[in-house]
């Protein structure tokens, strides 16, 4: 739990009434910085999006759905917050540039990405996986973090740096990215994912930009949800294999994403911090 | 380092074995700072004091405790003195830890440096948690969380750097630190081990002045460039004992500049 969100007054004032936006300042640090979160109309990215622009980042929210991508922006404006929505389907290398190109031209910069898009791929066992599905999750969560990364990073090397880092990118892996239990996409995706982080670490390291990664288990967001109406049986299983003994709240990700994007992690390279309750410890 | 986190641990208690210098001492620094009453452990009583003075003399509130960590009576007598003097215990770092001075080779390796390291590495840090996790189940916790541990791992414990000892003294400390998250996970207690690479500190200093070649291979094995500062390591101990961690237990948090990304 965020401890300073959770102070939050309950009831929101209207825009236009708000004296003070709200601020949670964990990270003073993070304060004017333009952040990129892929994926973050809903769940674990909405949490970031919205967690950032608490902490006072400039968000570009990003995602394929127009309704709900504005209405997390409307969320963060309401508070008093600064975002914009960009849609754009990260699997498409030039949609994603397109996507770096409209935060830059909107906000002039970008210091932090998150990139959080991503699909479970849920279907049959191996032998009988569908080769399409295969091919559009693999293109959604793999092919989509390195598009994002690859223009993400040009963006953060051209650009004149402030302070003392260049800037911070955590991608959203998962636990299915350790362990096996998901979809074959799935696995292999997010297996992938943490492969690239560190790969990534490695290469801007010493170039002032740090690149890791959060191994989420199961969170409270519309991805469980679907989980739930494919699988009934599925989610009383999952429940019980995280020690702790309950599902992950969106901005308990939030919380480990901030860490890792504020000057707090400065030696942290090319890590995957599993954020799972547990759960891979056994 | 800026933090607005002031007063995040106040009312709270840290134990950090360790203390009298390098990570552990930045660490009980850093508790105090953010507000926790802090035990600051080790065996020698001149250093520990003078970083019980250096809390103090910024506002905190610290005690020095001598004891080794490898005695279980000696453990215990801590973590009852801790219980004495400040009414709880929600924080345990247990970061007392040693090399082992002996040869590289492992087939040369002297008996009695193995069983000393073993002994401090890892029976070390299954004694304190033994008596800590005693103490955080028995109280009343402050907030949403029983109690919180930070095991002192290393990179060692991921791949093999230095010895033997050292070596199958940090991978041991991530397994006893998985096993006692899974066990105590529901009761509220999260338990974390951190694995730095080369940090600022006594210890490393004393490796650097055997090696000719130390600051070109310290910056060949940290893709980031340089070795870390203590106060980065400390960072992310109390990262995972604050409750922006509250989903964080079982894991071991990877503090190497990218060296295990290579």
């Amino acid at each position: 739990m965020n401890w300073a969100l959770a102070r939050a007054p309950a009831g929101r004032l209207p825009a236009q009434l708000q004296l003070f936006p709200m601020r949670t300042n964990t990270y003073p640090e993070l304060e004017g910085k333009v952040a990129l979160i892929t994926g973050s109309t809903t769940g674990i990215g909405k949490a970031v999006a919205v967690g950032l622009a608490a902490e006072g980042c400039k968000v570009v929210v990003n995602g394929r759905n127009v309704k709900n991508g504005n209405a997390v922006v409307d969320e963060i404006r309401a508070d008093g917050g600064e975002a914009n929505f960009v849609a754009a389907d990260v699997s498409d290398s030039s949609q994603v540039k397109g996507l770096v190109q409209a935060a830059v031209d909107e906000y002039g910069r970008l210091d932090l990405a998150c990139n959080n898009a991503g699909h479970e791929g849920m279907g049959p066992v191996t032998h009988t996986y569908p080769e399409d599905l295969w091919d559009a999750t693999m293109a959604l969560n793999l092919s989509g973090a390195f598009y994002a990364m690859k223009y993400e990073l040009a963006q953060m090397m051209r650009q004149p740096q402030i302070g003392p880092n260049r800037g911070a990118i955590v991608n959203v892996a998962s636990i299915a990215g350790m362990v096996g239990g998901a979809s074959p996409p799935y696995n292999a995706s997010k297996h992938g994912m943490i492969g690239l982080t560190k790969r990534a670490g490695i290469e801007y390291a010493d170039k002032g930009i740090r690149v890791n990664a959060i191994n989420p288990a199961v969170t409270k967001t519309p991805m469980l949800d679907r989980f739930m109406q494919d699988d009934p049986e599925l989610v009383p299983e999952w429940a019980e294999m995280h020690p702790i003994g309950r599902f992950a709240e969106p901005s308990e990700m939030f919380d480990a994403v901030a860490w890792l994007l504020s000057d707090h992690s400065s030696f942290v390279v090319g890590v995957a911090v599993p954020v799972d309750g547990g759960w891979t410890a056994h | 380092m800026t933090t607005q986190q002031a007063g995040r641990f106040d009312g709270r208690v840290a134990l950090v074995t360790g203390a009298t210098a390098g990570i552990g001492e930045y660490a009980a620094i850093a508790y105090a700072r953010d507000g926790a009453r802090v035990v600051v452990n080790g065996n020698n009583a001149e250093r520990g004091n003078a970083v019980v003075d250096k809390i103090r003399s910024q506002g905190g509130e610290a005690m020095f405790y001598k004891a080794d960590v490898s005695s279980a009576a000696e453990v215990e007598a801590m973590v009852d003195a801790t219980v004495e003097a400040y009414g709880r215990l929600d924080f345990g770092f247990n970061n007392a830890g040693i090399i082992g001075e002996g040869t590289d080779l492992l087939h040369e390796y002297p008996d009695d440096v193995w069983q000393r390291v073993i002994d401090v590495n890892v029976k070390g840090v299954w004694l304190c948690m033994k008596y800590q996790l005693t103490q955080m189940l028995d109280q009343e916790p402050i907030g949403p969380s029983q109690g919180a541990i930070v095991n002192m791992s290393s990179i060692a414990g991921l791949v093999a750097t230095a010895s033997a000892a050292y070596d199958a003294s940090k991978h041991a400390v991530i397994g006893l630190t998985k096993s006692a998250a899974l066990i105590y996970a529901d009761q509220g207690i999260r338990i974390n081990a951190i694995c730095p690479a080369g940090v600022k500190t006594p210890m490393l200093e004393r490796a650097a002045a055997k090696n000719p070649n130390f600051e070109e291979d310290s910056k060949a094995l940290h893709p980031v460039g340089r070795v870390a500062n203590p106060e980065e390591v400390a960072d992310a101990v109390l990262w995972l004992c604050s409750d922006l961690a509250a989903f964080v237990t079982g894991s071991n948090l990877v503090i190497d500049g990218g060296w295990t990304a290579q």
